[in-house]
Order: C-alpha cells, then sequence, then structure tokens
C-alpha cells in the first residue's frame, strides 16, 4: 500500500527528517494562498502515484503569484496518465547543489532488508540500478540486530557522499531504516535527498510503500491508505468484495481460485488467440454468494464479451461454485455474456450435474474451456 | 520412495483448535497422515479428532513423540508459532499454511531458519504430500497417486492442474511440495530441488514456477550444475502487467522489469528444462523424459 507524498513527508518530518515547508491544497485558491505564505520560488506537485510526474506535467515551478494560480488551474483537476489529480502538494522549492538517493528496501533474494545510499540523486534509480549498478552502494541488514550505526556510516562513505554532509545523510538513513522496520515498510525512499550551499540536507520527495499484510498492526497507516486509496471503479469494488482482482485490456473475462492457476488461465486464453480482460482470483473455500460477486463484477466491466470460469476444487466445492452460477444467472433474462465453465477436483461431477446448461457451456478441461471462451468473444466481436 | 514426508512423520498441528485446523486435521487424519498431537497454549489437554492437544510444541514433541508441524495459525501470530516449531527439540519439519503474514516477521524467521537444521516449508502455501502415505497440509488427496516424480511449485491450485494432467496419463507422484507464494520462504526452488536430486525413487521432477523475484533462475542453473534428475518446467504469469500483484504477494513484475515469465523460462531453457506452454504440455514432457 503506498502512501501520497504529502502524508511520507508528514510522517518523515515527524519522525525528524527535514523536509521542505509545504501545504496541501485542494482548490486552486487554497493552492494560491499556501504559495503566498511558503514565498516564491515554490514547486506545485500533483499527488497521484504516477512515476515520471514533472515529465507529465504534473510538477510545476513558478516564481509569482500569477504563475502559482496558472499552475494549479493547469494541474488541480487533470488526467495525469490516467488518474485525477484532486490534490496538490505547494512546497518551497529548495536550492540544491547535489542530490543524493537514500532508501530502505526488502531484498527477497537475501530475505533480509537492504540500505541504498547513491550520488545519482534525482533520477529513476531503477535506471540507474540497470546502467551503472556499482554507483549504488548497498548494505544488508541483519533483522535480528537492526542497522548498527557503522553500517548506516559505511553505505553512506562508500557510496561516495562528501565528508562535510556524511554524518548527516547517516542520520537520515538511521531514522529511515527505524520508519521501515516500526512502520512495516516494504520500500521507503528519498529521492532526491537534497544538499544546499549550506550543507543541509532536506528530503524533497518521500516514498513509503507499507506492507498491505501488516496493515492490521498500523491502524494510522491503514487510515492514511484510505484517503490514498485510488483506482478505476472496478478495483475499488474488487476490494469491497475482497477478490484478488486487476484490470487488464482484453475482452475474455477470467475467474479462477488460486493465484497461480489464474495467471496459468490468463496465458491460456492469450495462448489461443485471446485477450484476457482481467485476473480474479475468488480464493479458497468460495461459497455461491462469493461465485455470485464474481460474475457480477466481470460483467459489469463493459470491454468484457465473454467469460471463462476455471476452479480446481480442493477446499472449493464445485457443488457450491455451480450453485453461485445457476443463482447469478438465472436473474436474468437474457445472458448479458456467454458464460463458459469448467470445474475440477472436489465434487465437481456433482458440480456439472447441478450447473443449468441451458445458461452456461460445461467445458471438461482447462485447454478446452479456454479455447470455447476464445471463441465466444470473436464472435461477440465480429 | 519420498521426501520430506514418509511413514515415520508424525504431526503436531499449531491451531489445531481453530475452524481451519479443525476441518485440515481431519482431513489429514483421513488421507492416513499419522497426527499425534496438536499445540495450542491455553488448550492443553483438550482433544480435537481425536488428538490430544498440548500447550506448547515442545510439549507435544516431548509426550506424543511428533517430529513436524503444521502451522494453521492466524497471520498475526503465525510467525511467533514458526519460531516456536522451529525452536523445539525434535521437530525437523515445519509447514506454514498460513496466507498474509507481515514480510518483515518472515525476515526473522528466515534469518532464524539460517541457524538450524530443521526444514520449513511455506507460508502461504498447499503443504506436502507424499501420496498414498501422508499429508501435510491442505492437498486433496483423491487428485494424487504414488508414484516417480516429484513436483515443487509455489501454487497451489496450479499444484493440483498439473498433477490431475499427470495421474490422467498413470503418472504417480513420489512427493509433492508447494512451497508457497509469499516474497521470502523457507524451502525455495533449490532446497526442494536438492531434496528430489538425492530421493532414488524420484526419476523425474516437475518445477512450477510463477512472475515475480529471481528463485526460477536460480534454480535453473542449480539444475544446470548439480542435477541428473531431469526436470521439466511451467511458468505461470506470462501475460501479467509490470506492477501488479497476480494474487500472491510475491507474484509480481518489477517496474523495471524483473521477475518477468520470459526471464524464468529462457533461464529454465537454456539449462536443458523443457518449459510447457500449457499444463497438458508439461505432462508430454514428463512422459518424455521418464
Amino acid at each position: 500500500m503506498r502512501l501520497h507524498e504529502y502524508q511520507a513527508k508528514q510522517v518523515f518530518a515527524d519522525a525528524g527528517i527535514p523536509t521542505p515547508a509545504s501545504q496541501l491544497a485542494e482548490t486552486v485558491d487554497e493552492a494560491v494562498d499556501a504559495a503566498e505564505e511558503i514565498g516564491y520560488p515554490v514547486a506545485i506537485k500533483a499527488q497521484v502515484h504516477v512515476g515520471g510526474r514533472g515529465k507529465a506535467g504534473g510538477i510545476k515551478l513558478v516564481e509569482s503569484k500569477e504563475e502559482a494560480r496558472e499552475a494549479a488551474e493547469d494541474i488541480i483537476g487533470m488526467d495525469l496518465k490516467g488518474y485525477h489529480v484532486s490534490k496538490v502538494l505547494v512546497e518551497e522549492a529548495v536550492d540544491f547543489v547535489n542530490e543524493l538517493y537514500v532508501g530502505v528496501t526488502m531484498d527477497r533474494n537475501e530475505g533480509r532488508p537492504v540500505a541504498m545510499v547513491s550520488t545519482k540523486g534525482g533520477v529513476n534509480i531503477e535506471e540507474v540500478a540497470e546502467e551503472d549498478p556499482d554507483a549504488i552502494a548497498r548494505e544488508h541488514i541483519d533483522p535480528a540486530f537492526g542497522m548498527h550505526p557503522f553500517q548506516a556510516r559505511k553505505v553512506v562513505y562508500e557510496a561516495g557522499v562528501d565528508r562535510e554532509v556524511a554524518n548527516d545523510v547517516a542520520s537520515v538513513l538511521t531514522t529511515l531504516y527505524q520508519l521501515w522496520d516500526d512502520r512495516d515498510g516494504a520500500d521507503t525512499e528519498i529521492n532526491p535527498l537534497m544538499i544546499t550551499a549550506d550543507n543541509e540536507v532536506i528530503a524533497a520527495d518521500a516514498v513509503m510503500n507499507i506492507d498491505g499484510d501488516a496493515l492490521f498492526r498500523q491502524p494510522e497507516i491503514a487510515e492514511m491508505g484510505e484517503e490514498a486509496a485510488e483506482g478505476d471503479e472496478l478495483e475499488q469494488k474488487a476490494d469491497e468484495y475482497g477478490f484478488d482482482y486487476v484490470r487488464l485490456d482484453g475482452n475474455v473475462g477470467i475467474i479462477g481460485n488460486g493465484a497461480g492457476l489464474v495467471m496459468t488461465t490468463l496465458d491460456l486464453v492469450d495462448y489461443y488467440g485471446g485477450e484476457p480482460a482481467n485476473f480474479l482470483d475468488v480464493g479458497g473455500g468460495a461459497k455461491a454468494d462469493r461465485i455470485a460477486n464474481a460474475l457480477d463484477m466481470v460483467f459489469s466491466d463493459e470491454n468484457v464479451d465473454s467469460v471463462v470460469f476455471n476452479i480446481f476444487g480442493g477446499i472449493t466445492r464445485g457443488d457450491e461454485v455451480a450453485n453461485g452460477i445457476n443463482q447469478a444467472l438465472e436473474q436474468f433474462d437474457e445472458i448479458p455474456k456467454p458464460v463458459t465453465v469448467r470445474l475440477a477436483g472436489t465434487n465437481a461431477e456433482e458440480g456439472m450435474e447441478i450447473l443449468n446448461e441451458d445458461l452456461v457451456t460445461v467445458e471438461h478441461t482447462l485447454e478446452d474451456a479456454v479455447q470455447r471462451a476464445v471463441e465466444y468473444a470473436k464472435e461477440v466481436e465480429a | 520412495m519420498s521426501v520430506l514426508v514418509d511413514e515415520d512423520t508424525r504431526v503436531v498441528v499449531q491451531g489445531i483448535t481453530g475452524g481451519e485446523g479443525k476441518f485440515h486435521t481431519e482431513q489429514m487424519l483421513e488421507y492416513g497422515t499419522n497426527v499425534v498431537a496438536g499445540a495450542v497454549p491455553g488448550k492443553g489437554g483438550q482433544e480435537v479428532a481425536g488428538v490430544p492437544v498440548f500447550d506448547t510444541v515442545q510439549g507435544a514433541a516431548r509426550e506424543a513423540d511428533a517430529n513436524a508441524a503444521v502451522v494453521f495459525v492466524p497471520p498475526a501470530f503465525a510467525a511467533d508459532a514458526c519460531f516456536e516449531a522451529l525452536d523445539a527439540k525434535g521437530i525437523d519439519l515445519v509447514v506454514a499454511i498460513t496466507e498474509g503474514i507481515p514480510t518483515q516477521d518472515m525476515s526473522r524467521v528466515y534469518r532464524k531458519l539460517q541457524e538450524t537444521d530443521t526444514h520449513l516449508v511455506g507460508p502461504n502455501c498447499p503443504g506436502v504430500i507424499t501420496p498414498g502415505v501422508a499429508k501435510l497440509g491442505i492437498l486433496p488427496g483423491n487428485i494424487f497417486s504414488s508414484g516417480n516424480v516429484g513436483l515443487v511449485s509455489r501454487s497451489g491450485t496450479l499444484t493440483y492442474q498439473v498433477v490431475d494432467n499427470l495421474t490422467n496419463r498413470g503418472i504417480g507422484q513420489s512427493t509433492a511440495i508447494g512451497i508457497g507464494g509469499d516474497p521470502i520462504i523457507g524451502t525455495d526452488f533449490i532446497g526442494a530441488l536438492e531434496q528430489f536430486e538425492a530421493d532414488p525413487d524420484t526419476h523425474a521432477v516437475v518445477m512450477c514456477g510463477e512472475i515475480g523475484g529471481e528463485d526460477e533462475e536460480e534454480a535453473a542453473r542449480y539444475i544446470g550444475e548439480h542435477m541428473d534428475t531431469p526436470v521439466a518446467g511451467f511458468i505461470a504469469g506470462r501475460t501479467a502487467p509490470p506492477g501488479k500483484r497476480m494474487g500472491h504477494a510475491g507474484a509480481i513484475v518489477s517496474g523495471s522489469g524483473t521477475g518477468t515469465a520470459q526471464s524464468k523460462i529462457t533461464a529454465l531453457e537454456d539449462n536443458g528444462v523443457p518449459v510447457g506452454d500449457t499444463p497438458e504440455e508439461v505432462a508430454d514432457h514428463v512422459e518424455d523424459l521418464l
């Protein structure tokens, strides 16, 4: 779960990491007032989860009241790579001489956290990692001990940070690690960490991704997350229903159980010449009403022309699934989109007997079911 | 004839008094698994499905001779349950079924694991089954059949699909290991492959990977350098867009493009592992390998 920049900055500032003076604004007037109060130059920054905000026109540097109004009018309400901008952060523009990168993340291959520092800040760090991996110094942290003070100093010096600011940068990194640890961080980073002519260090951006599985013990962060939630209507609906759902561009709707099998169903739709419209995992042990909700979700995606159900029952029972499908379809006078069903595993035989073949097409193998659903989608398209 | 689980496996179920724990204990017993104890703090002295419950895992190991633990404890307490099982003398296999354990908790468990000889399978996994002998976890026993093909997979239902394709052709399994879909897990692909390589009765292995991380790439190199037992592969998530988590916490192609299906397929093929485009094709490859 990702916080917005203004939220992450608040968390950083509360922990003692220096951040520029800033105010959140939701209207043009609020933004102009904030700019006047902070004093020019200020940056007006769209608060959406989009990489490369600046290049896409979501960040503007302004020198006067007129420019501030113009920029706020442009940015508030704009569509930034598909995301609607409803809030901007109005922020003191920092005059810097250097930009660093500082981050803490979980290295899943090593199973432990890693602290990273680079003097190539202010640019996309993933590109730096690709093109010039040696430009990023890394220090793995033993989770049993936490980060030793020497480790913070070591990674800062290894990165080649100037001695004059090294202690302050190490102190920011130490705080950042502590936040990562206390708040169940997944990735936390500051890019850029600006160094001014007076050797002050200031976090000019703030990224905080929190482990979604740890929100039960991070109530404050969970609340911020609800505020930061964005995404299309269907993805939000999926959250309400408690489905793992990802929307894609195609027209074959997919419902299944278990992440690996649903991914495989998507891959087979593609393999047989179709285009998957979504990933929808109903999870283990789904009962009839859950199955009906899943079908409702996929039907409400206007791009979907055909639906395939692929259930391999372990703890999920074929008869429950079949009842759910019948229930969901019987309420329609006319089935909105053709549905193909494949059931296997626990109580699959019973399920296939229950299914109303006036309403659905039943197939017996995964491959046949996917091919049938792809054919239906093509017929509808044609 | 198998790896990790055999006739001598004596199971303690952690969280046996919960809904899932109780249901799957009954299922495991029905399959023939030797479930000898449950462990739930404060519930010692009770019985669930005819199985005696102890307050601690150590008590279950000492009094009931349990040598393997299965964890059905809710996510907030599951890491502690893993620590308890790793700490208990006499327990040499821990299978963690729980989904949704915070990653930082698992990082600490993983750290502890490096200091012990105990095997941890999972978390967020369906478990381990040696067909006809015993199952530890939630796998549906009826689709498996006894034989010579080992199976290791990050996904539960995908495992069932591939096993079904094998069983329908009369190809049985020595042991199937669901290693789990989380970013940090105990036994990884290499850990499972080492077990199969050392088992004279496993004649071929199926490895089902998915997008995210680099475990499959490392396993591919291990297969190329160290394995005589032939391996067939399958990788799920070819159509997954970058930056989107596909159900499993670990199933995500990073923004910088690592963890893609293509990278894993290429690594496997470069090391002589045939990769099926469909589960049915995987079964074809296994038939060729045997």
